[in-house]
């Protein structure tokens, strides 16, 4: 039968029998609930006794800090010699670069990171950017290639390291990235021979690995040029690297285009909006903050493609490495300077993607129901 | 009747005999007056080829000037003639002798010998690392996590040269060979190991196989009838196991239990005999497995994620037990968000391969700028790389439409 | 009622979610049959409450049973449990890649180890009984939701459970749906079923419950025939409660 509760009392809320928060409660849940978690918690810290240890020894403890190629010897095998990274890292750094003159590309590193980070600060986002963006590039070009205000100048075969790496980047994401829309948007166009042309060059491109766009590019481009001029190294891989990275963001942005609610753009023309009137204020600002992880995703990729500009000869970062031990005296401690510059790279990768989720978070606030 | 209000007692109403039947729609008439959207996009279509087409002229026209200039020829004549290089390593013999189209051929093979493989690791391996993450041990999570992030974020190819130092210099030389397993080398010259030299007993293993296999299948349709008809389950992995290995077994015993070995042996200066596999080789397939299984992994957690946690709700509600759950509802939902981005990530690692060329295995990409270096003909061995990848790519496209569209949850 | 042991029976439940007590010292007991109707607002714990019932949520203080067993950490008599409770979820739950029939004959076969023919003639009769057979070979994203909501209680009745439960069922509905999966839900109350349903529509209790809870922060707050609740509410927060809903 029902049971009558005839004196309704309030009943206050209570703290939990056994403590939820802590230190302890955490530990068992997450490493010794259960037999099969026990018995994975005790073989990994098995694994990372055995390894870490010595890892630990090898990495800090014995090593040699110091550009000391003797000391080094000696502690071969036990200790790591970092005095690689002392005695090169200007070779690394800056590549085949006239020593003298590295405070340019230095100056002109600064000044590009300087501007990749202003621009990911938000309420920097006016148009007073672009401007600083032409200056900047401007600048970085006039430091890196002299021939004028006194300048020494130096040809672009000598650019190298971290400076090289750096301005491929930017600039082929600087241009892929207005293409990528302009052939995104031809692909979803109703112009039957437009969107073909767009789906020729988006597949075949996609198809084919970056290094063969690269050879293409570094040998069919000069054949491409009237007779008697002929074209710069550098702007051929970048050429390369722009027409493949666009390819791919292309394929993102025709993501967040199918994602969006047709709705909007009915809307957009019932109000009376043109096609690119509707496009600019409407369809991109959506569409793009719609595939923001994929676009921050293929930014961080092609970061990562400008280390095979080494195999058309170009000294980017991870060229001028291979340069810098070609050195006899140093080449047994090839590993820690390979060590040194993957730790370059994972930190700017790994900034990248934490500040993708950022980003992410941040310009989606607007569209979701808290 | 107000003004200019229709009457609607008049108005077209429903016939007497009943709705109207349908009639065919009009020819459609096009508008070509000036402002219309048909002229407009006719134009720019237009505009639009006939710049590129004048581009492509002009670049052609360029081109063939330069290349007369240098005295290039042009054509794919070269490709019958001999090579004049030998190639490291390839499972079809060949020599410098041999024509282009054989030295492509051997290119061809090394990259699909090193993708086949690559991929069937880089899975087996991305799959545990991705479920790992999910784990509920925090150690196991924080450790495939970080797996992920490192691999994920340094380029490929300073993984592959990383690899290439670790297998190359840091080995003993091949005096010194380290020798985990009796029969087994490893060494600055590779992997040595021992391989079992073919006879005839080996048919009959493989012929006892195949049976296990067939035997395998029929028995798992058994079980299922079974199942249907009367509810029981019957087990059916391990029986098929057994049933594999068990009549492999006993083909082998009749053939003569064939146990003859090929097993490498250290001279004085090397090792002869045994199968091997190049430090290249290893290079390649390493650095490929363990960058492609970061990828991979986020692929399988993210498609395990994707299942609405309702799904297990209903699964535990109505008593399935977990394994059934997995199998019968978690697994199927699963691999339809898994397999797309999957199969571009084998596309990936089968494109990845081509960075062979900075380490020296002689793929399709490395034996194409050879023979580029070697003839001139930059133009054609280009050609020739893009059309075999692009025919691959293409390939794997249609597989994944044609999977996509067959496996797509049906919607109203 | 009969006099005889409660199917159900909560003595002394709590339960928390972290350091937020959202069961209070819950004591309630169901007799064999009884149709019983939970309401309250949201955060209340009614959802909760009947989770226990399968064991979907642990409880960490109390007795809970069910048709004799105490519910436990024991996975057998969990899955035992599981096979006499049947529970229907506000979001349909139904799984994507299989029929109408296949969602229906999947636990039969699988824990119930029901011959394959046997199971999909119990599966008809379901969908006879929620009239919406002719539904059985498509798949469920094809169905509207009332046809999916209804799919969902006859994939709940093949294991002819002894208990079935409701967490909101009407509540993910377009209004017009609304109706058609009520009029199954009283068809099954007539039927001798135990029922647990949690829901807002009042209309429904009053015609088919045998007893309105009312839940607010944990606890239960009151609980009475469907006419004595309605018509005099003893406590001030059921009444406040009750002039919210009724309103409109």
């Amino acid at each position: 039968m029902s049971s009558q509760p005839f004196v309704f009392e309030p009943i206050a809320s209570r703290a939990p029998p056994r403590p939820v928060g802590g230190l302890l409660p955490w530990v068992r849940r997450n490493l010794f609930d259960g037999w099969t978690n026990i018995l994975t918690t005790l073989l990994l810290l098995l694994l990372l006794a055995l390894a870490l240890p010595p890892m630990f020894q090898w990495g800090l403890m014995h090593a040699v800090f110091g550009a000391d190629n003797a000391a080094c010897r000696a502690a071969e095998h036990h200790g790591a010699c970092w005095g690689v990274v002392a005695e090169k890292y200007r070779l690394i750094f800056f590549g085949r670069y006239p020593y003298e003159q590295q405070w340019r590309p230095m100056v002109a590193c600064a000044l590009m990171v300087g501007a990749i980070a202003a621009s990911c600060y938000r309420p920097f986002w006016r148009a007073w950017l672009l401007g600083l963006w032409a200056l900047v590039l401007a600048l970085f070009f006039v430091l890196m290639k002299g021939g004028l205000v006194g300048l020494v100048a130096v040809e672009t075969a000598r650019w190298g390291g971290f400076p090289l790496t750096v301005m491929l980047a930017t600039l082929s994401l600087l241009i892929a990235f207005p293409l990528a829309i302009l052939v995104a948007l031809g692909r979803q166009s109703h112009m039957a021979g437009i969107r073909t042309l767009c789906v020729l060059y988006v597949e075949l491109v996609r198809g084919v690995p970056l290094i063969s766009v690269l050879f293409m590019a570094s040998f069919m481009l000069p054949l491409f040029m009237p007779q008697g001029s002929t074209i710069d190294v550098l702007l051929r891989v970048l050429i390369g690297m722009t027409l493949f990275t666009a390819a791919y963001l292309a394929e993102v942005v025709r993501g967040g285009l199918q994602a969006l609610p047709k709705g909007q753009i009915e809307a957009a023309q019932s109000l009376g909006l043109g096609y690119w009137q509707t496009t600019r204020k409407v369809v991109l600002p959506q569409a793009l903050r719609l595939v923001v992880p994929a676009t921050m995703n293929t930014f961080i990729g092609a970061f990562k493609d400008t280390s095979l500009v080494t195999i058309v000869s170009l000294y980017d970062l991870t060229g001028a490495l291979q340069l810098a031990l070609g050195d006899a005296d140093w080449r047994k401690f090839f590993f820690e300077g390979q060590l040194f510059v993957a730790a370059i790279y994972f930190v700017f990768c790994y900034a990248m993607s934490r500040y993708s989720l950022w980003i992410e978070r941040h310009l989606n606030t607007g569209t979701r129901r808290e | 009747m107000e003004q200019g209000r229709p009457d609607l007692r008049t108005a077209s109403a429903l016939s007497p005999k009943g709705i109207k039947p349908a009639r065919p729609a009009p020819p459609k008439k096009r508008d070509w007056s000036w402002r219309s959207q048909a002229l407009r996009s006719l134009l720019y279509q237009v505009v639009a080829l006939a710049l590129v087409i004048s581009a492509g002229y002009y670049l052609l026209g360029n081109t063939l000037e330069n290349m007369r200039l240098r005295g290039i020829k042009s054509g794919f004549d070269f490709l019958v003639q001999p090579a004049g290089f030998g190639i490291g390593e390839s499972i079809i013999p060949f020599d410098s002798s041999e024509s282009y189209v054989k030295a492509f051929a051997v290119g061809v093979s090394n990259t699909l010998r090193v993708s086949a493989l690559g991929i069937v690791l880089a899975t087996l391996l991305g799959t545990f690392i991705g479920i790992g993450r999910l784990s509920r041990n925090f150690l196991l999570r924080s450790l495939c996590g970080a797996y992920v992030e490192f691999f994920r974020n340094v380029p490929l190819l300073l993984q592959l040269f990383i690899w290439y130092f670790i297998l190359t210099e840091t080995l003993p030389t091949i005096e010194e060979a380290l020798k985990p397993l009796p029969g087994v080398f490893f060494s600055k010259n590779g992997l040595q190991f021992p391989i079992p030299l073919w006879a005839d007993g080996h048919a009959l293993t493989l012929a006892g196989m195949s049976l296990g296999l067939v035997l395998a299948v029929w028995w798992g349709r058994q079980s299922r009838r079974h199942f249907e008809a009367s509810g029981q389950l019957r087990p059916v992995a391990l029986p098929a196991l057994a049933l594999l290995a068990g009549l492999g077994l006993l083909g082998w015993l009749l053939g003569g239990s064939p146990a003859a070995l090929d097993i490498p042996e250290s001279t004085e200066l090397n090792v002869v005999g045994g199968g091997s596999l190049t430090p290249e080789y290893m290079t390649v397939l390493m650095g490929l497995t363990v960058y492609t299984a970061a990828y991979i992994a986020e692929i399988v957690r993210g498609g395990i994620q994707a299942v609405p946690f309702g799904q297990h709700e209903a699964s535990s509600a109505l008593g399935l037990s977990r394994g059934m759950e997995v199998r019968l509802v978690l697994l199927p939902q699963a691999l339809r968000v898994i397999i797309p981005p999957m199969t571009s990530q084998y596309l990936n690692l089968t494109k990845n391969s081509s960075l062979a060329v900075a380490v020296g295995y002689p793929d399709l990409v490395s034996i194409s700028t050879t023979s580029l270096n070697q003839t001139g003909r930059a133009i054609e061995c280009i050609a020739i790389i893009m059309a075999c990848y692009l025919t691959l790519s293409l390939l794997t496209s249609w597989f994944m439409n044609a999977y996509n569209r067959r496996s797509l949850l049906k919607e109203r | 009622m009969s006099s005889e042991n409660p199917i159900i029976e909560f003595n002394d439940v709590n339960k928390w979610f972290g350091d937020f007590h959202v069961l209070r010292d819950i004591n309630l007991r169901v007799a064999k049959g009884e149709r019983i109707v939970i309401c309250g607002p949201s955060g209340s714990g009614k959802s909760t409450l009947i989770r226990c019932i399968n064991r979907l949520e642990e409880h960490q203080q109390g007795r809970l049973l069910v048709d004799g067993t105490e519910l436990s950490d024991d996975i057998k008599a969990i899955n035992a449990i599981r096979k006499s409770v049947g529970m229907v979820f506000q979001q349909f739950n139904l799984f994507p890649h299989l029929t109408v029939l296949e969602n229906l004959t999947l636990a039969p076969m699988w824990v119930s180890q029901i011959p394959k023919k046997e199971a999909e003639e119990r599966a008809m009769q379901q969908l006879r009984r929620v009239q919406i057979t002719e539904q059985a070979g498509k798949y469920p994203l094809q169905l509207s939701g009332g046809q999916q909501q209804r799919v969902a209680i006859a994939r709940a009745l093949c294991l002819t459970p002894k208990i079935m439960l409701f967490d909101e069922p009407t509540s993910a509905l377009d209004p017009e749906m609304i109706n058609e999966v009520l009029d199954v839900i009283k068809e099954l109350a007539t039927q001798g079923i135990t029922m647990l349903c949690v829901t807002h529509e009042m209309g429904f209790a009053r015609s088919v419950a045998d007893r309105v809870i009312f839940m607010d922060h944990g606890q239960i707050v009151e609980e009475n025939t469907p006419d004595e609740f309605f018509n005099n509410p003893k406590n001030e927060r059921t009444r406040d409660f009750l002039s919210k809903i009724l309103s409109h």
